[in-house]
């Protein structure tokens, strides 16, 4: 049985491409049960996100199930095969089996060591198990997968770093005021880049939002999607001393804030400090600012450097994390070999007459007056017994190979009759989401 | 024995010292784990040490310098071992436990022989006097300790060097919360240290206050954190102005310790 893997990302399409070869969750159902009924596919797993599409399979033959996935992905959407051929790439064996790990473990993320994409994979995942498009081998595979990518996360600094401005901005604020529950944001200006800072930082615990901006009405539409309050830009200074964030991002051609008003809004807030981010270009807060005592100032620059050095750092453990999936490589593709008939008849057959040989020497060692040809005949009979006994399932087995779900009678008859199976350890990694 | 535990002490110190200063390079919940416990152990054997010897000479050991160093490092390092447990405050160590080693072998002929004590020392009001003294000046190392990361990641993130050692130490507001914490314990302790000692000072000169340098240079002390706790209290005096206090006031009661200590009792 092969693993085979078809897919486009954001490293070989653009996102004009893969716009268009996304498969939406909502109606994944049709193509899951499309998929499992092209020719010699036994099983798979659609991934679509806004980075990749990809489409995980298993086959008997290899180069044909790769050539009717590629057509399927082009004929479902009504796409000219031509046009998003040359943007495929595809994998079987082993390097299908490291593809799905490194992408699982983000190493193949355009920022690598973002979190989402195991979380995706995972439901993508979910939708094949409730849909019953995969079977005995993705299942193992991509919960193996969710482990790999579990060790990658514990046991390198992959995602310890923030990659992102907004996400090294809050990790700052953290370094400057602590836990974050009790802190108050004020968004100056309505950038999208503030809207997307004042998120993560909603989402890292921040206690309430203030909006303001020159026109009202936005101001207070952005209040009412974060849940915060909406100020007159007027009285901004009158509310100054309430916030612990500033995150100014305003259209103006002059500072909004000078030195003056911060030093104001500290000595109002009994020296409590205040973080203030400017992403606006020009500047809209004095950089004197940051020389006053318990104001401390970060331009979009200097968070773009931070995410630089992080990046660079991530690079780095990003080698590690190859090493760990090397490692796991070999452990699966063990298991998955296991899965083929000719050995599993083999092993089965040892099996037997290894309890066999045990069972008869017992006999005949306990046996005092044993008769001369008493030996020989209790090996025939016990070698007849299981060659009868063992006829029934070979002969099962062996049918079976010459068509779709073998892996099944392999794999149960492994469990049933404790044939050198894989460690289980990853089946304890359930889903999570 | 009292000697072995000694010993053992000083190992171990120096053993969490050199693994505190190690955490500052590298990062490995490992080393921060073994590090916490070697420093445990050894204070555990520093504990029992002051406990033997108090036993056999039937007094406290605070009557003399070599006594007092090792007492003064046992609390520093239970200050450090409270509050790292408290606020996972890894790198405090880093800044006060080569301080308490320093202390700890500065006062390393502590095997002194059972002596009679001057009879000036024979007061219950002198015990605790020197007891809670101990308690606060340990409060205020500690806080001298946290003020110096406090100005270096104050450093860090006014400059924008934000680098290794700037992800290992502790928030700003941490760092302001433990030096408060410190502060609002340590400052009632001295408060209370300073009443014993003048009342003890009454039992054996006859004087509640004799403006000696030692009862002199006491008050200072007490003004300095007086006025800091008084600073912060009403106009929330804190950050770089609050520090650099902070470390002054450790400075002066070092510079009191190792001074005036002699002048009332030998």
């Amino acid at each position: 049985m092969n693993i085979i893997v078809v897919g486009l990302s954001h490293k070989t399409a653009t996102v004009q491409i893969r716009e268009k070869v996304a498969f939406s969750p909502n109606q994944i159902e049709k193509p899951l049960g499309e998929l499992i009924k092209l020719e010699g596919i036994i099983e798979g797993v659609i991934v679509s996100t806004c980075n990749r599409v990809e489409i995980y399979a298993t086959t008997r033959d290899i180069a044909g199930g790769i050539a009717r996935i590629k057509r399927f992905m082009a004929e479902y959407h009504h796409l000219a095969f031509e046009d998003i051929e040359s943007h495929l790439y595809c994998y079987h064996a082993e390097a299908a089996i490291r593809h799905v790990f490194r992408v699982a473990s983000s190493l193949d993320s355009m920022v690598v060591g973002e979190p989402q994409i195991l979380g995706q994979i995972k439901t993508s995942y979910g939708y094949a198990a409730e849909f019953k498009s995969s079977g005995i081998i993705l299942n193992r595979f991509l919960h193996k997968a969710f482990s790999v990518a579990k060790r990658v996360r514990t046991e390198t600094k992959i995602a310890s770093s923030a990659v992102s401005v907004a996400f090294a901005a809050v990790e700052l604020a953290k370094k400057i005021l602590g836990d974050l529950s009790d802190k108050t944001v004020l968004l100056i200006g309505a950038g999208e880049m503030c809207e997307l800072a004042a998120k993560h930082f909603l989402n890292s615990g921040a206690k309430g939002v203030m909006v303001t901006n020159r026109t009202f009405e936005r101001a207070e539409r952005l209040a009412d999607e974060f849940g915060g309050e909406a100020i007159l830009f007027e009285s901004l200074f009158e509310h100054l001393h309430r916030a612990d964030i500033v995150l100014s991002s305003t259209g103006a051609p002059h500072c909004i804030i000078g030195p003056k008003d911060a030093e104001q809004a500290i000595k109002k807030r009994r020296s409590k400090p205040i973080f203030f981010i400017d992403i606006a270009v020009p500047r809209d807060i004095d950089p004197k600012v940051d020389n006053v005592e318990n104001a401390y100032l970060f331009t979009v620059d200097h968070l773009q450097e931070i995410v630089q050095a992080n990046l660079a750092q991530r690079s780095l453990e990003a080698e590690k994390a190859e090493e760990i999936i090397d490692q796991e490589i070999g452990q699966f593709h063990k298991w998955l070999s296991t899965l083929e008939v000719t050995p599993t008849i083999v092993a089965l057959r040892n099996r037997f007459d290894e309890i066999r040989r045990a069972e008869l020497d017992k006999t005949i060692a306990g046996w005092k007056d044993l008769p001369p040809d008493a030996g020989k005949r209790l090996e025939a009979l016990t070698v007849a017994m299981m060659n009868k006994l063992l006829h029934a399932p070979t002969f099962v087995l062996k049918q079976a190979g010459q068509g779709g779900r073998v892996d099944l009678y392999v794999d149960a008859l492994r469990q049933l009759f404790e044939l050198e199976a894989l460690q289980r350890d990853d089946e304890e990694l359930e889903l999570e989401e | 024995m009292t000697h072995m535990f000694f010993i053992l002490t000083v190992a171990l110190y120096s053993c969490a010292t050199a693994a505190y200063l190690a955490c500052l390079l590298r990062t490995s919940p490992m080393l921060t784990r073994w590090a916490g416990r070697v420093l445990v152990t050894g204070f555990t054997a520093h504990f029992l040490s002051t406990i033997h010897l108090a036993v056999k000479m039937k007094y406290l050991p605070l009557t003399n310098m070599q006594e007092s160093l090792s007492f003064f490092s046992l609390a520093i390092v239970g200050g450090f071992i409270f509050f790292e447990r408290r606020y996972k405050v890894t790198t405090l160590g880093s800044f006060i436990i080569p301080v308490s080693l320093m202390m700890l072998i500065a006062s390393s002929s502590l095997h002194a022989e059972a002596r009679q004590l001057p009879p000036v020392l024979q007061s219950n009001w002198f015990w605790f006097h020197a007891l809670l003294a101990f308690a606060s000046y340990a409060c205020f190392t500690i806080a001298a300790g946290v003020a110096v990361m406090y100005l270096i990641q104050r450093y860090f993130l006014k400059t924008k060097h934000l680098g290794s050692l700037f992800q290992k130490l502790p928030s700003l507001d941490t760092m302001d919360e433990i030096s408060y914490r410190c502060l609002t314990v340590g400052f009632p302790l001295l408060t209370v240290a300073i009443i014993s000692g003048s009342i003890w000072s009454e039992q054996a000169m006859g004087n509640y206050w004799v403006w000696d340098r030692k009862q002199t240079w006491s008050l200072i002390i007490w003004f300095i954190y007086a006025a800091l706790l008084h600073g912060r209290l009403t106009i929330g005096w804190r950050g770089k102005r609050a520090a650099i206090l902070s470390i002054v006031g450790f400075l002066v009661i070092l510079f009191t310790f190792l001074t005036m200590k002699h002048s009332i009792t030998w």
